[in-house]
């Protein structure tokens, strides 16, 4: 906002460093502070809790944050929209679809080592992608107030078709799809953090390396190709990229909702429009944000039921409805001004 | 007429090059000499025939303008030329070589654009709008090099932006925007310049100031500078040639005072002109008719 300096070179190593705090702080804390020491002695009696359950399941909530937030970046550059995300348009609604049929069929299938549920959530997401890029090509400058609409529809149309699938399913399978619908980071051992660091790892890195495409395209399609940028090729590669993540991330904690809203945007706030910036920013706080929901959400069970868990796509979605209404009313400072670029 | 053929800078190795270039355009039709050449260009799209047949060339060096009415097809003729739109039938070259035979970083070597003002304004500084420019001389694990940042600067000095490098876009007035999006353009060291209305949303203040800016573009820096535009009275006073349109089709083409006939301008607005004095002599200034 203000006129001064991008402080994008300041603050990513900040949050660099409040990162590698989250990080240690988090496997420690909540619902049951463990002692330091659990980490080392094996005979430590919380040394299993914090090596099979604390420790993976912060680093799930790492990558998983980091993946949506970067995603949500990535879409909000290409359709220029602070409300264009993998969430909104449908896209983890196609990965969703994809994990819950795999689930439903049992599938057990590993393709090159990767799991069959995160196969097809990569698939459904794909199929999503797909529909939505295919909307933006049937008419050129396709309004982005149509386009959340159409995604709201896609969304809805693979929400009922799992819907559909759990009611082939029986109650417990039916049960099953159910909480991991709700976004759940509750893992044991490190197993699925395996199975999900290649699909976020790979899509970081396609990402963060075409910072400069997306400089120019969130200028608009015209600039970029003027700049030569290859726009065609580059929101493909993007796409799949988003995909990669997205699919990856659903199949092992269903769909989190708004993350890759929120934290793309407050990434901009605080480090300027420069996607070399945004990009890092992103990874690092999207990651620590949804580290801290679940921090969160593990200190609500403990001042309830111990057994019950509240899962953080519940937290996640009750601070991002209001954000959401607060971007959609405008009410936000330059960048994320929601506007109609039908215009052009 | 702003001729091109002036060789006051030296120092430029292209000098020589673009002398040759200009000497040779001068014999008409020659087209090795010609930075930009479109031949029988038509472009529909869906049914609408937006171009028809278009025939246009641009000398190395040359200020040509592209006038007529709204929905002429004059950005659609731009965007051709940038490859913004592909297919269309005719065949576009620049520098003497076929538009298909460029990959799109390569032409962005050879052209740059300015787009017509407006639209999304995301809060980048003017420095890394600038820097963008430098996108097609830059390899994907490239990193910013000292001829890159020399190009920024010389692209702000240019345009009077220097002491805005820090600036973000959304702080900006719509004239100095409009300098910031030529000096991106500018820093992407391109010999020919695509313009899309550049003076049309400024205030006479900064209407002058990119006008001067881009007459210097042109004789100083002898980009060569294809602008499309609404302004005829700027249209004949900065350009070498001018080519009008109207729904997609040429109906003039020639010198840029071959226009001042009301023949010609009916032609191609529909509208007749009064043709005042010029207080600073030169060409006469035009008010269409009804805005007495």
């Amino acid at each position: 906002m203000s006129a001064a300096r991008p402080n994008g070179a300041r603050l990513v190593p900040l949050l660099l460093a409040l990162t590698v705090v989250v990080l240690i702080v988090a496997p420690f804390v909540a619902p049951r502070v463990l002692p330091p020491a659990a980490l080392l002695d094996a005979s430590h009696a919380d040394h299993r809790i914090l090596l099979q359950i604390r420790l993976p399941r912060t680093c799930i909530a790492f990558l998983a944050g980091a993946a949506l937030a970067l995603s949500g970046m990535v879409f909000q550059a290409m359709f220029r929209n602070p409300l264009a995300t993998p969430f909104t348009l449908g896209v983890s609604s196609g990965a969703s679809l994809g994990a819950a049929i795999s689930m439903r069929l049992g599938l057990t299938f590993t393709v090159l080592g990767i799991a069959a549920p995160s196969l097809s959530a990569f698939s459904g997401a794909g199929l999503a992608v797909l529909l939505v890029y295919g909307l933006t090509l049937m008419k050129r400058g396709f309004p982005t107030a149509a386009l959340l609409l159409a995604g709201v529809a896609v969304s809805l149309f693979f929400t009922s078709l799992i819907l559909f699938v759990q009611y082939l399913s029986d109650f417990t399978g039916s049960f099953r799809v159910l909480r991991w619908l709700m976004g759940s980071l509750d893992v044991i051992g490190f197993r699925p953090v395996l199975g999900m660091l290649p699909f976020v790892v790979s899509g970081c890195f396609i990402v963060l390396l075409m910072n400069r495409e997306l400089d120019l395209m969130s200028l608009g399609d015209d600039i970029a190709i003027s700049r030569g940028v290859e726009v065609a090729r580059v929101k493909k590669v993007l796409f799949f990229a988003t995909s990669l993540m997205v699919g990856g991330v659903v199949a092992v904690c269903g769909p989190i909702g708004f993350v890759g809203m929120m934290v793309p945007h407050i990434c901009r706030l605080l480090v300027g429009s420069n996607h070399r910036y945004v990009g890092p920013a992103c990874v690092l706080f999207g990651g620590s944000f949804l580290v801290g929901c679940d921090v969160l959400s593990r200190s609500l069970i403990a001042s309830a039921d111990a057994r019950a868990q509240i899962p953080v796509g519940i937290i996640t979605a009750l601070l991002g409805g209001p954000f959401f209404l607060w971007l959609l009313l405008g009410n936000t400072p330059g960048p994320g001004r929601v506007q109609d670029r039908s215009e052009e | 007429m702003g001729n091109s053929c002036s060789p006051q800078t030296p120092g430029i190795a292209l000098t020589g090059l673009t002398l040759l270039c200009d000497v040779l355009a001068m014999t008409r039709n020659a087209r090795p000499g010609s930075a930009i050449d479109i031949e029988g260009l038509s472009f529909r799209i869906g049914r609408q025939e937006i171009l028809k047949g278009i025939d246009l060339t641009v000398a190395a060096g040359e200020y040509v303008s592209v006038i007529g009415p709204n929905g002429a097809g004059k950005t659609t003729l731009l965007k051709c030329v940038l490859r913004i739109l592909r297919g269309g039938e005719g065949r576009i070259r620049v520098f003497g070589r076929p538009l298909t035979a460029y990959h799109q970083h390569e032409l962005a070597r050879e052209v740059a654009y300015v787009p017509q003002a407006g639209g999304t304004v995301f809060p980048f500084t003017v420095h890394d709008l600038v820097l963008m420019g430098r996108y097609p001389h830059l390899s994907p694990f490239s990193l910013v090099g000292p001829e890159d940042h020399a190009a920024v600067h010389r692209a702000l000095q240019l345009t009077g932006m220097e002491s805005f490098e820090h600036r973000t876009l959304d702080t900006l007035s719509g004239g100095e925007r409009q300098k910031a999006m030529i000096a991106a353009a500018l820093a992407q060291q391109a010999r020919i310049l695509l313009l899309d209305e550049p003076l049309t949303f400024l205030d006479p203040h900064h209407q002058a100031e990119v006008f001067a800016i881009l007459r210097r573009i042109n004789t100083e820096s002898r980009v060569t500078v294809l602008s499309v535009t609404h302004d005829v009275n700027t249209a004949v006073r900065s350009s070498t040639m001018i080519y009008a349109l109207r729904e997609g089709a040429a109906v003039y083409s020639g010198p840029a005072d071959g226009i001042l006939k009301n023949d010609v301008l009916e032609r191609i607005y529909g509208t007749r002109f009064h043709f005042l004095d010029h207080p600073f002599g030169g060409n006469p200034v035009l008010i269409p008719e009804g805005m007495e």
